[in-house]
């Protein structure tokens, strides 16, 4: 379909410090015990999509991305590994690789992203429309625990209602605003040509921008070479291209071929060309783009459009604890088509080789990985156990994520709270929403709530 | 002719009483015919109309503009008053027959090869080196480690191998085992089909089941056992190959007008159907036999498999999507689209190994074909050019490397649209130009393209007249004709059809668009079209119906209802844009409430004074003769 798929995986994310590190970059977090980017491959993959160019930042988590890749997809997808410069952004990153897209098309996913919206209908929207972007929106996830709600309810509250203020038309085809939610202070700016040839806006904040895009090849690379200083796709790229719809300034190059045609021969030709243009123009309702470009000649302008999933799809951006927490809640509870497992009857996963004490209770949307063992009288609720995990007898875990290998005393109580791997829980610990690091130890009987466990 | 025409007229009152054409007592005031009450409707034609049979018509003109001006010149002077019963046509002797229109193709065709062939040759190699070589950006290139390969079918690594050697030595390899693998299918088949021959009894050997879906007529109930048998062969077959291929999609099309109320056969449709239709639920009775599902549901489906269509041509696919969401509509506009779209199939198609251009590219044609049949019923304009583009790709010499082929069938196609719809259109508004005369009123329907072109020419040629666009719900194409009318500051009122009655008495002169015209000169056209041609027939305002010859074709339809197109049954209970107003709302899924969008309707020729058509103004009666002359000439050009 001349499509190329391109996976911003990133690297290392401030706002998930203490689970990424050196050792885990952002996209090999695990959820539901998988990297998160397998969740994107596997999406991708289900739609046909085997050719990818997956983006990371430094080439240490390159090179650990890479490795796992080849591993788990080796004989089902193709997909190659670009390592960028830390810290160049998103639009960075695409400059990095700009030189390796080919396709008319460039479809661009975001690596942290859970979700089983096909992207397919982000494609056909752009097509459709011969758009020079579109964005995928999606209702605004409804985050923080259901029941139970730990320091994620508190966490929200704090948190502005709304990430991003999006301006779309009356038949919610077209973007006409894009700004995020936090920029906005006390006004903003909107072109007043694009709200006149509009002539109704409608501004949402129920909507966010889902991190994937389609973006027309030749526009993508223009802008990023016209603009070295754009960093963002999101923050730069996007804005800048809503902004100037009315008032292009790219596809300068694709008239100037035409005309090139070889002299006077071709006027008759050209002629006709116009009235099959016209044709071709006055079958439908024109958008306000082509009203725009006929009132005022010389005027040339792309298209913005949205494609606004429906809201019974799944969609989570892991890009904060709280999302990590929510997401990994989800896949194997409300969301869990999406983690690929079957689950027992009892609405959990326990993997055969993992061990179980006697008096143990695993409940319903938990998972229990490969060859953990949990001793006697534990409680597990709504809980993810990674693999060859050691957990001692009176335990018990709530709402919260342990990952690989790591060990948790007798008598400890886990609520709302991410255990990274390797990292040790000694006897009566009591934990509340707290973050510990990888290889972490937290000291015998210590009572803790909301803190971040990590080495200086 | 004469005789021909005989057995119509005796058949004809009969049809209007099932048609949605009033009873003919009603409809004409015309004195001749009310005065015998037993006279068929025909008799409303002039005489001149009845007794043409040695007409010549002037051969086609393939858009050398030095021609024009002369045709022009006859024909106003042939034709210098217009009245409901006198017609007139142009009439050229210069040439007898159209033997010399073979010259100007051939010539322009040349010109065209010349110009397409370094597209054709560029490889997508030589953009990308240049493309590395343009760049300019302060951040380092960064090279791409190549981490996980896939062994892909021959027809996905194609893409791939341009920006990356891969896995190219597995594709030897998998090509034996394909060629394996088809023997045995073959061999399966065969056998399979033995045995269904056993059972049945009745099946000819050739009847695959294939054959049996596509040919209608030829099944019989007697058949429907033996026909089992064969469906779930062809099942089979499917599943071992791992889903339909491209060629069984080809083969399986739904014929053109597949009965929808026979239930087992829109079950087969449905199976092998890439959109997925839901039917509607209440269909008015007399409809059944047409498609219609549920609009809704289809784009997104349609949408969310953008990737999963494998063999489809994006460029295909962007038509089909742009039919189904209603993006494109208008018989010229559709068939443009999609001729473009095959232009760009042609572009990038290359023959697959041990394979021939010829069949090949006829089965992926066809194959795109069912695919926008899917999204969108084809109009007869449509059908026509796909006929002419196959008829090319058949024709074309073995002799030719594939280069060349390409280049030769980008430009028919091109010829095809330059010619056959916008040269036709110049010469249509050249003959009508010289029917419009200061102080008409000029009556249109909808949003004809080739109308819109004569009025504007009309207009700058400093004609003073007054249009009255009329419209009807739920498209309201007439809105965009006005806009585009009013800019170019011509006097224009705009009404419903409702109010075609009333606003007929000041109309001097009805201009209409046709989707359409059959060769009993019925007017194939957008619903309400009839509507406007009876009342005007009744105010004996005179009815020009332009239309271009490609859209002529010579099925005989007699009714609206044998072959039609339902729209989507929510846009005539909703009101578009306004999703507050629902005043339906509580009564759409009732059982007793059905929705009858139609798209088409026929206007019989007895309402039609003049088609002008790129061969001349003629009367409807002449266009059987335009199809017998013409259409051999059309699809071989």
């Amino acid at each position: 379909m001349d499509f190329q798929v391109v996976i911003l995986a990133g690297g290392f994310s401030s706002n998930l410090v203490p689970l990424v590190s050196k050792e885990v970059p952002k996209a090999l977090l695990p959820v539901a015990n998988r990297p998160v980017l397998s969740y994107v491959l596997d999406l991708l993959e289900s739609n046909n999509l085997k050719d990818l160019i997956v983006v990371v930042e430094g080439e240490d988590a390159a090179l650990k991305v890479g490795g796992w890749i080849s591993s788990a997809c080796v004989d089902r997808l193709h997909v190659e590994v670009a390592a960028v410069a830390e810290n160049v952004g998103t639009a960075g990153a695409l400059r990095a690789i700009a030189h390796h897209l080919t396709a008319k098309d460039i479809l661009i996913v975001s690596g942290d992203i859970v979700s089983d919206i096909p992207p397919g209908a982000v494609a056909a929207t752009h097509r459709r429309h011969d758009a020079a972007v579109t964005v995928m929106l999606c209702a605004q996830p409804v985050s923080g625990p259901s029941e139970s709600g730990g320091s994620g309810g508190k966490d929200k509250t704090k948190k502005p209602a709304c990430d991003d203020i999006i301006g779309l038309d009356s038949l919610k085809q077209f973007l006409l605003y894009i700004a995020k939610g936090a920029e906005i202070k006390k006004d903003t700016r909107v072109k007043k040509s694009i709200l006149c040839a509009a002539g109704k806006m409608e501004i949402r904040s129920d909507l966010m921008d889902s991190h994937i895009y389609a973006f027309k090849r030749s526009v993508l690379q223009e802008v990023l070479d016209q603009k070295p200083a754009f960093r963002s796709l999101k923050e730069d790229v996007l804005p800048y291209l809503v902004r100037t719809q009315l008032r292009s300034e790219i596809f300068s190059d694709q008239n100037n071929v035409e005309e090139n045609g070889n002299g006077n021969g071709k006027n008759n030709m050209q002629n006709n060309e116009v009235v099959l243009s016209q044709i071709l123009s006055n079958a439908s309702l024109p958008s306000f783009h082509q009203v725009y470009e006929s009132g005022l000649d010389s005027r040339k302008t792309h298209k913005c459009c949205v494609y606004i999933a429906d809201e019974s799809k799944y969609f989570v951006r892991l890009n904060s604890i709280q999302a990590f927490m929510d997401v990994n809640r989800d896949v194997i509870g409300d969301a869990n088509h999406l983690s690929g497992y079957s689950f027992s009857a009892h609405h959990n996963i326990v993997h055969p080789s993992a061990e179980l004490g006697s008096k143990t209770t695993v409940g319903p949307h938990c998972m229990l990985g490969e060859g953990s063992q949990v001793g006697d009288k534990c409680s597990v609720k709504r809980s993810v156990i990674g693999r060859h995990c050691r957990i001692g007898s009176n335990v018990k875990i709530v709402n919260s994520v342990v990952m690989d290998h790591a060990t948790i005393g007798d008598g400890c109580s886990i609520q709302g709270s991410v255990i990274c791997s390797n990292a040790q829980l000694q006897e009566r610990v009591t934990l509340r929403d707290c973050q510990v690091e990888a290889g972490y130890v937290v000291c015998a009987g210590s009572e803790h709530k909301g803190e971040i466990f990590a080495r200086k | 002719m004469e005789s021909r025409r005989n057995p119509r007229a005796v058949v004809d009152p009969k049809v209007r009483q099932v048609g949605f054409f009033t009873s003919s007592t009603q409809q004409q005031p015309d004195p001749i015919s009310s005065t015998s009450a037993s006279s068929p409707p025909l008799s409303t034609i002039s005489p001149s109309g009845n007794s043409l049979s040695p007409v010549m018509i002037p051969p086609p003109l393939h858009n050398s503009s030095d021609t024009f001006p002369l045709r022009a010149a006859a024909a106003g002077a042939a034709a210098s008053a217009v009245s409901p019963s006198s017609f007139s046509y142009s009439i050229r002797r210069d040439f007898p027959d159209g033997s010399t229109t073979a010259s100007p193709g051939r010539h322009s065709r040349g010109s065209f090869v010349k110009s397409s062939v370094p597209v054709a040759s560029s490889l997508p190699g030589i953009g990308m080196d240049s493309m590395a070589a343009a760049k300019s950006s302060s951040v380092p290139a960064s090279g791409l480690t190549t981490v996980s390969v896939v062994t892909m079918p021959p027809g996905l690594s194609e893409k791939a191998s341009g920006m990356e050697v891969q896995s190219d030595q597995k594709k030897p390899l998998k090509e034996k085992t394909t060629k394996a693998e088809r023997r045995a299918i073959q061999e399966a088949q065969r056998a399979a089909k033995a045995a269904a021959k056993a059972d049945g009894g009745k099946v000819p050997p050739v009847t695959s089941a294939s054959v049996a879906s596509t040919s209608v007529k030829a099944a019989k109930p007697a058949k429907a056992t033996s026909q089992k048998n064969d469906v779930t062969v062809a099942a089979g077959a499917a599943e071992k190959k791992g889903g339909p291929s491209e060629k069984d999609r080809k083969k399986d099309a739904p014929h053109p007008r597949m009965q929808y109320d026979d239930e087992s056969r829109v079950v087969k449709a449905k199976r092998r159907a890439v959109v997925k239709q839901t039917e509607a639920k209440n269909r008015v009775e007399l409809f059944r036999h047409l498609p219609q599902y549920e609009h809704g549901t289809q784009l997104p489906d349609l949408e969310t498999k953008f990737f999963q269509l494998d063999p489809m041509h994006p460029a295909v696919y962007k038509v089909g999507l742009q039919y189904l969401s209603g993006d494109i509509s208008g018989g010229n506009a559709r068939c443009i689209a999609m001729l473009q779209a095959f232009q760009e199939v042609v572009k990038d198609y290359s023959t697959p190994p041990e394979k021939s251009l010829n069949r090949d590219m006829t089965a992926k044609i066809s194959s795109y074909v069912s695919f926008l049949i899917e999204c969108r019923p084809l109009s007869i304009s449509m059908g026509n050019a796909i006929r002419f583009v196959k008829n090319r790709i058949a024709k074309l010499p073995i002799t030719l490397s594939e280069s060349e082929a390409k280049a030769a069938l980008q430009s028919d196609i091109e010829r095809f649209i330059n010619d056959k719809i916008i040269g036709a259109d110049t010469v249509i508004v050249k003959h009508a130009v010289t029917k419009i005369r200061d102080g008409d009123v000029l009556l249109t329907y909808g949003s004809p393209t080739a109308v819109e072109m004569v009025l504007l020419h009309a207009h700058e040629l400093r004609k003073k007249f007054r249009v009255l666009v009329v419209d009807s719900r739920p498209m309201l194409e007439g809105q965009l004709l006005l806009r585009r009318l009013i800019k170019r500051g011509i006097n224009c009122t705009y009404t419903h059809i409702n109010a075609i009655s009333y606003i007929m008495h000041e109309v001097t002169k009805v201009f209409l668009g046709a989707s359409s015209v059959l060769s009993n000169g019925t007017v194939y056209s957008r619903v309400g079209t009839a509507c406007v041609a009876m009342v005007a027939n009744a105010f004996r305002v005179p009815v020009l119906v332009c239309c271009e010859a490609y859209k002529f074709h010579e099925r005989v339809q007699l009714n609206s209802i044998c072959s039609n197109e339902l729209g989507d049954p929510n846009a005539i209970s909703k009101v578009h844009g306004r999703e507050d107003i629902n005043y339906l709302d509580g009564l759409t899924n009732n059982a007793n409430l059905q929705f009858l969008n139609l798209m088409y309707d026929a206007t019989p020729s007895d309402y039609i004074s003049m088609i002008i058509t790129d061969y001349g103004m003629v009367p409807p009666t002449s266009v059987p003769v335009i199809v017998r002359e013409y259409q051999k000439e059309h699809l071989l050009v």
